[in-house]
Formats: C-alpha cells, structure tokens, sequence
C-alpha cells in the first residue's frame, strides 16, 4: 500500500470532470487528508479530452507523480491517455453499459469495475448524478468513509436545493453498494486513513484573489483569459463586500488603464492576465512606471509565444517581464512559488507598488492557477497581513511639498527616488503626470539636465528598494552540498519532494528557490561555493539561467522542460541527477 | 467645492504650444469656463488627456491631471470616476485619439454609461504629426498620405454614439465661446457618459474645414423647436447626410450612471493597516 495515494476521474470536456473532481478532493481535506490537483484540459468547451487528477496522502504532498491507483474513465480514451502511469492493481471504474464502453479492455493486471454508472444514477434521481456514483464506487475501493463525500456534495449543490442535494448522496450511496456487492473487497487493496486536521484547499488564482483583497485591494479590472481568469472570478462579488469593485474590460488595454485610472484615484488596483494580455499592456506599463503609479499587473503564464497553447504550462515570460516595453522602465517583478506564496506575494506586491510608486509584476503560471492544494489554515494567517502605503501626503503634510508658488510636486527628486503622493482631492494638491518626460511638478520638458535627473530618481528606487527589502530565496535541501540546484516560480513543489529521491540515491543538493525575478538576491557566493549550479525552469532557452550567469558570471547547468506539462518530482530527480553527472 | 472658482484657477501657467488661431484654445476655455460654473474646483477635477495637439490640454490646464496613451484616455477616466465617484471627471481628446486607435473604447465608454464628460477636439485632420487624414476626413481630403483622398467615408462619432446607447451626444464648434461653454456645461451636469464633438478648426493643415465653413454651415439647434430627448428626432439628426448640427442633439433624462447601477458611491482609498475585517471568511471558505 503507497503512502500515497493517486486517482482521477477522465472523460470528455463538458462531462462535469472538474467538478466532480473537485468534490472528492474537497472530501479528502476535509477528512484531514493533504491533497494535491492537476488538470489535463485542452482549449474546448465541450468533446475532446479533459482530466482531473488528485494526489493525497496523510502526509504534504507538493507535487504530481507518475503513478495512478484509481482511474474513473468515462471514455476510452482516457484509459489510453493514461496507460503510462497506471500499474499492477489500478482500479479503473467504468460503465460497461455505455455504448462507448462496451468494448474495452481493461490492460494486464489490472482491475477493471464495471458500474452501470448511469443506470444507477437514474434510480437515485438523474443520470447526470453518473460521476457522483462513480465517487461513491471510489469510496468503496479505497474504503474512505463515504460520509466524507455529504459536505462536499451540499457545498456543490446547496444552491439546488435539499432535494438535489439527498439525490446525490443517494447516488453515491448506489455507486458504494454496487461495488461492495459485486466484487471482492479483498482484491481492492487501497486505503484512506482519515485525521482530526482541519485544511484548506485552494489554487493559485484564488490565492491571488485572496491576498489582493487582504491587500485592500479594491479595484480590479480585467479581461478574460486562460489561465487568468480565475483571479477575476473569484474577485467578483467577494471583493465588493470589501467595498471594491471588479471591471470586465472590452480588452487587455482598457483593463490596465482602468486600473491605471483607479491607481491615479488612490485605490490599490490590480489587473490579471496571461502572456498575449501582457503583450497588449506593455505600452501602458511604461506609462505607469513614467507617471509613478502604484499598480500590480499580475501574468498568469501560459504557454507561448502568440497563442502557443493556452491551457499548458509554461514559464515563458521572464524576458517579457524582465524587459519588455520601451526604453528603460523600473519596475518589480515577484514570482510566487507555492499556492500559499501566491497569497503573500500578492500582498507583498501591493506594499511594494505604493512603497515605490512603481508597476509590479505579480508572475505565477498554469501549473500554479489550476492546482488546488491544502495548506494548514494559517498559512494565511490574515492578522499578519502589514499594509505600508507609502509616501502619501495630506491635506496638513502636503505644504512641505510645494514650490514656493505653491505648486505641488509629484515626481520631486529625493534621495530614495520616491516622492509624495496625493490623492486626488487633497488641497492643494492638483498637479499634471504624464508619460512624456517630465519636470518635478509632472510637466513635460525636454530639459536634458532634468532628463538625466528623473531617469536616475526612477532608477534610484530600485536602488534603494535592493537596500531596504529583504530579497532572499527560499531554500531547502543540505546547506553544505556541492551542489546547488536553482529555481524559480512554480517548481518549488517538485523540486522539494525530487530532493528526498535524490537524497535515497545519495546525491546531496542544496535547492534555492527564487521568488524575486527583480530586484533578485545576488546568488554570486552560492555560485561560488558550488561546485555544480543546475538551473531549472519551465521554458526551452533557459530565461533565468541567461539572467543569473550574466549576474555572476559563472556559467550553469540547466534542465528545462517545455512541452506544456508541468515539472514532475521523479522525473525531475532524474534530470537533475543525470544533468549534475553529465 | 468652492463658489469662489474662477475658470482661470484651471488655467496652468504654462503657454500653450498651439498654432496661432487653433480651435483648441476656444475649446479649452470652454472647459475650463463650464467646470468653474458647475461648482468644480482644481482638487475635485481629474483631467485625463489623450494623444495628439489635443492631448497637450492636461499641461495648460491645472487640475489634478493624466496625459494617457494613445487612444486609451477613455478607460483611465473611468477608472478614475469609478475608484472616486466624488471627482468630477473629464477626458478630452482628438479624432485621431478617440475615433481611430480609441474607437473600440469609445463604443464601450459610451455603453458603460459612467459619470464623466468626453470632449473630443474634431479638426478632421492629424496635427501634430503634420497633416495626414485622419477618421473624419472628408472622403475626398487631399493629404501626403492620401493623395487622392482617402476615398471612404469618414467616421460619424455622433450616429456611432447613438448606436452604441449613449445617453448624452453634443456637438459644438470652439469659436462659438458661449454655445461651446454651455454645451460642455451640459454634458458635465449630465447624469452619465457627456460627449461632445467639438469642430476645433486646425489652421496649419486643414483649409475646407475652416472657422467660414463651420460657421456658414452649422445649424444651432438652439434655434430650432428641436426636442433631444426623442431618440427617433436624434437618429435622422446623426444621420443627416446634408447638414450639420450644433446643440445637445440627444440625451436620455432617465441614465443612471455606471456608478449607480453598481453601487459606487464612495472613494476607494482608504485602506486598514491590516487585512480587512471580516478576511479570515474568506480562508473559511475554502475548508
């Protein structure tokens, strides 16, 4: 019996997988069990293949593996799809009854369940219940107590009503007893503990939503894209509780010039979007920095370049981030590694936009977006949440920023490079920001000596920035180990658990993985002390392994994937092994 | 707000850079005049400017003030009146700015309905870039880049306005100082989207739209026993092929602006100095 457990439900898009998925790994937390989610979905809306795939165990799990125990296929085509990670004694459930089914064969030895998935669906109420049979079928292989599952069902369809609600736990009810009747439990080896502790279970898009809210975050404007727009979804109708605002734009460039509008007003304002979006937001991104507005744009990336595949995975934009836009442009870019870090550096990027008056940001991926995982509750621990807004005058403190004719001075030259900041409404305070070049009151000029010296007051932000803020890595694995693996973003996950399979190999690796893309931690003394320094990251050139040996002039290592699916543990203790000894 | 508001408290002390004789100096001093007279000072003024000779408003006038992208003026307006409803908001533009790279935005400003005015500075030709057509030069408008004219019909901002449900369309002329000032005033006390167009005659490079044409030209529904707010008058106005009207040629008294209809009714820049009260819900909501 593996100390973890790995199942999914599979079928055609517009069959309810996600959902279904979602319920039964909502069912797991709930019974004190971590859990771990990936999705297989492909850019359509109904037909073709989808698949949610869930990973729990008692203890944290962090990343995906290559290994199945039980596999709800509602088409063939998912038993292909999956041949690979299923084994000896996976049990895939499936309703022989269905016209599509009739002929499968179910490979080696492994255990096929014929359920009348949707015969029994239909006794309980409808057969749009099929897949919730199928949970109940779950719960009997792998002996998880099937009262888990009512919560999760109520949640799902509490807004039905009671009725909807009974029927599916009925039908779950009819997926159990159908297997516990017809096969022998003997053969069905899997089994779920339960414990006493609480978790949640969330993704990365939603970390995001809910960092900017706890932000005080209360403008949001965005246009939909994959996979982005999640951090929309869940913003909508939560954040005006909390007196925001959420904005669908007709397109990217409306979307970050609304948010750049409620920037101006004073609000803490965030768009979302996926590589193309960023595209389309890069013109206005330098008016933002230029005009030294306080905003968070948040890329969700997908893979590229053009439309590339928009539900794959990819970390493809650093360069974009790093550099895009025209002429030199200051600016952050922060790269969460985990779901919980998604929430953090979401706060963290808001204090920063209005610490530094300067565009943010905010770079996490597909991988991140769809994963659901459980964290402990404090993990988001909102009385830890520290809000700083930075330079912003008032009515009484605006005096000591005026010209002598009393003009109020927005982009004045200080030693830090950040000046005051008024709202709108402040006496006194009425002045002009631009995008042209600009003098200390915000009007354009193409005075040379106050070129040289708004240029270097931008610049001087970050400078002060790399003083003040702490810009450390995370880092794991043994400190003293010779060698040194490097990571950035949403591979932490994997990285973590492959470090426990090379350490059963004897391979000893300090792993630091990065959330800060710029301003980054200078890693030059880590680089030295290595004798080995991998790199690895979700894109083909090797974007931030470019980026670091340019830094420290020392030459690395890489290890890169790039055909749209996120980094696995085993497979990448593998590369990282047979990379270190090439 | 301040009664004591005079229309040069909007005036910066910088000298406008404008040709001599340009229309957008009338247009300006309309604006400035009508915010003074609806009770707006420069602290509860937003100014959003676009691109262009009519982009360069934001500098000469003192107000709390963007000069945006090309084309993008619009969204920065509304995103500014939606996270401060109590600022009165202006955007003003040209036709380049607002009907070429800006017309998506138009469409969806005018749809969105938020409490703000539009003045778009019409002198049917591209300025400040020398002298090339622009969307509502005339089909057969000479320029180095059309030699031949552009040889399609110009944009109709007015009909467009009108069909994408606009509550408020205008249309004034600069040099006519008191309709012009009146107008704007309108569209600033209008409870939603206030457009104008404005004919701000451009006197380097355009010679048929001329200050003589508009003013030989131009019928003043004023004069007229012309109701705005009968839609169906308003579409055979828009549509009219052989005059060109000036007044407030629709407005729709029952709008409620985008503010209302999504209860935005107080400024969003306050914020606690931690997580908002009632955020541990949100974590709870996940278990």
């Amino acid at each position: 019996m593996p100390a973890d457990f790995n199942w999914a439900i599979g079928g055609e898009a517009g069959d309810g997988i996600d959902s279904t998925g979602k319920i039964f790994a909502q069912a797991l937390s709930r019974a004190g069990r971590h859990v771990f989610t990936s999705k297989d979905f492909a850019s359509r809306i109904r037909g073709g293949y989808t698949a949610y795939k869930v990973r729990t165990s008692v203890d944290k799990v962090q990343s995906v593996v290559d290994r199945l125990d039980v596999l709800i296929a509602l088409t063939p085509r998912t038993i292909d799809e999956n041949l690979d990670e299923l084994h000896d004694g996976s049990v895939i459930i499936y309703d022989g009854e269905r016209t599509t089914m009739q002929d499968v064969e179910i490979p080696g030895e492994m255990i096929g369940l014929n359920v009348p998935l949707k015969a029994l669906a239909e006794e309980a109420g409808g057969a749009i219940m099929r897949n919730v049979v199928a949970l109940g079928a779950a719960c009997a292989v792998t002996s998880f107590p099937i009262e888990n599952l009512d919560s999760s069902l109520k949640k799902r369809f509490g807004d039905k009503g009671q009725a909807i609600v009974e029927n599916n736990k009925e039908a779950a009810r009819k997926g159990l007893e159908y297997v516990r009747e017809e096969y022998d439990e003997e053969d069905l080896e899997y089994d779920l503990d339960t414990t006493d502790n609480d978790y949640v279970l969330l993704n990365g898009d939603e970390a995001i939503g809910m960092g900017a809210i706890a932000a005080g975050c209360k403008f949001y404007a965005g246009y939909p894209i994959t996979p982005a727009t999640d951090v929309m979804t869940y913003l909508t109708g939560r954040i005006e509780q909390f007196g925001g605002h959420v904005v669908q734009a007709e397109d990217e460039l409306a979307a970050i010039n609304l948010a750049l509008g409620a920037a101006r007003s004073g609000a803490r304002s965030m768009t979302a979007t996926s590589g193309p979006g960023i595209d389309l937001m890069t013109e206005t991104f330098g008016l933002v920095a230029t005009s030294e507005t306080p905003l968070v744009i948040c890329d969700v990336m997908r893979s590229g370049p053009s439309t590339g595949m928009p539900t794959k995975q990819e970390q493809g934009d650093l360069n974009m981030l790093l550099y895009g836009g025209h002429g030199e442009i200051p600016r952050f870019v922060l790269a969460p590694t985990t779901v919980a870090e998604c929430f953090w550096k979401t706060v963290e990027a808001f204090n920063l936009a209005e610490q530094y008056q300067t565009p943010v940001y905010l770079t996490s991926d597909l991988s991140l977006a769809v994963t659901e995982q459980t964290f402990e509750p404090d993990a988001f621990d909102m009385d830890a949440v520290e809000i700083d807004r930075g330079k912003v005058v008032d009515d009484d403190s605006i005096g000591d920023h005026r010209t002598e004719q009393g003009q109020f001075k927005p982009h004045e030259l200080t030693d830090d490079g950040v000046s005051p900041r008024a709202f709108p409404g402040t006496a006194g305070g009425a002045h002009m920001s631009t995008g042209l070049e600009h003098d200390e009151l915000g009007r354009r000029t193409e005075d040379t000596e106050m070129r040289v010296k708004q240029v270097e007051k931008r610049d001087r932000k970050v400078e002060t920035a790399r003083a003040e803020e702490d810009w450390s890595p995370r880092e794991f694995g043994d400190p003293e180990a010779e060698n040194l693996v490097v990571s950035w973003g949403s591979n932490e996950g994997a990285l973590v658990e492959a470090l426990d399979l090379l350490e059963e190999e004897d391979v000893e690796v300090r792993v630091l993985s990065v959330p800060y893309i710029f301003p980054r931690p200078g890693l030059s003394e880590a680089f030295e002390s290595a004798e080995e320094v991998v790199v690895v990251e979700c894109n083909a050139t090797g974007q931030f392994a470019d980026v670091l040996e340019h830094d420290t002039l020392t030459r690395v290592k890489r290890v890169n994937k790039y055909n749209g699916v996120r980094f696995k543990a085993d497979e990448l203790a593998a590369d990282i092994k047979e990379t270190l000894e090439a | 707000m301040s009664s004591q508001v005079k229309f040069t408290d909007f005036k910066s002390d910088k000298q406008p850079t404008w040709c001599p004789g340009c229309g957008d100096f009338g247009t300006m001093n309309g604006m400035m005049k009508g915010l003074a007279e609806t009770g707006n000072d420069p602290d509860n003024t937003f100014v959003v400017a676009g691109i262009g000779c009519s982009g360069k408003i934001g500098t000469y006038m003192h107000s709390y003030a963007i000069h945006g992208v090309h084309g993008r003026a619009l969204p920065v307006g509304a995103g500014v009146k939606m996270a401060n409803p109590e600022l009165e908001v202006m955007v003003a533009g040209g036709d380049g700015d607002g009907y070429s790279i800006g017309a998506g935005h138009f469409v969806h400003a005018v749809r969105r309905n938020v409490d703000m005015s539009y003045v778009v500075m019409d002198n049917r030709i591209y300025g400040l870039t020398k002298g090339q057509a622009s969307p509502t030069s005339r089909e057969d408008f000479e320029t180095a880049t059309t030699p031949e004219g552009p040889k399609q019909p110009p944009v109709n901002p007015l009909a467009l306005a009108l069909a994408s449900g606009a509550t408020f369309i205008a249309q004034s002329f600069s040099s006519d100082a008191l309709r012009h000032q009146e107008i704007v005033q309108q569209a600033i006390e209008h409870d939603g989207f206030g457009f104008v167009n404005v004919f701000s005659p451009c006197v380097t490079f355009n010679d048929v739209d001329t200050y003589d044409y508009f003013r030989d030209s131009l019928v003043d529904l004023a004069d007229t026993d012309y109701d705005a707010t009968d839609r169906e008058a308003a579409k055979e106005k828009v549509l009219d092929a052989d005059k060109e009207y000036m007044g407030v040629l629709y407005q729709d008294e029952d709008s409620v602006p985008y503010e209302a209809q999504h209860g935005l009714d107080s400024p969003m820049h306050e914020v606690d100095d931690g997580a908002p009260e009632g955020a541990m819900d949100l974590v709870r909501e996940f278990y």
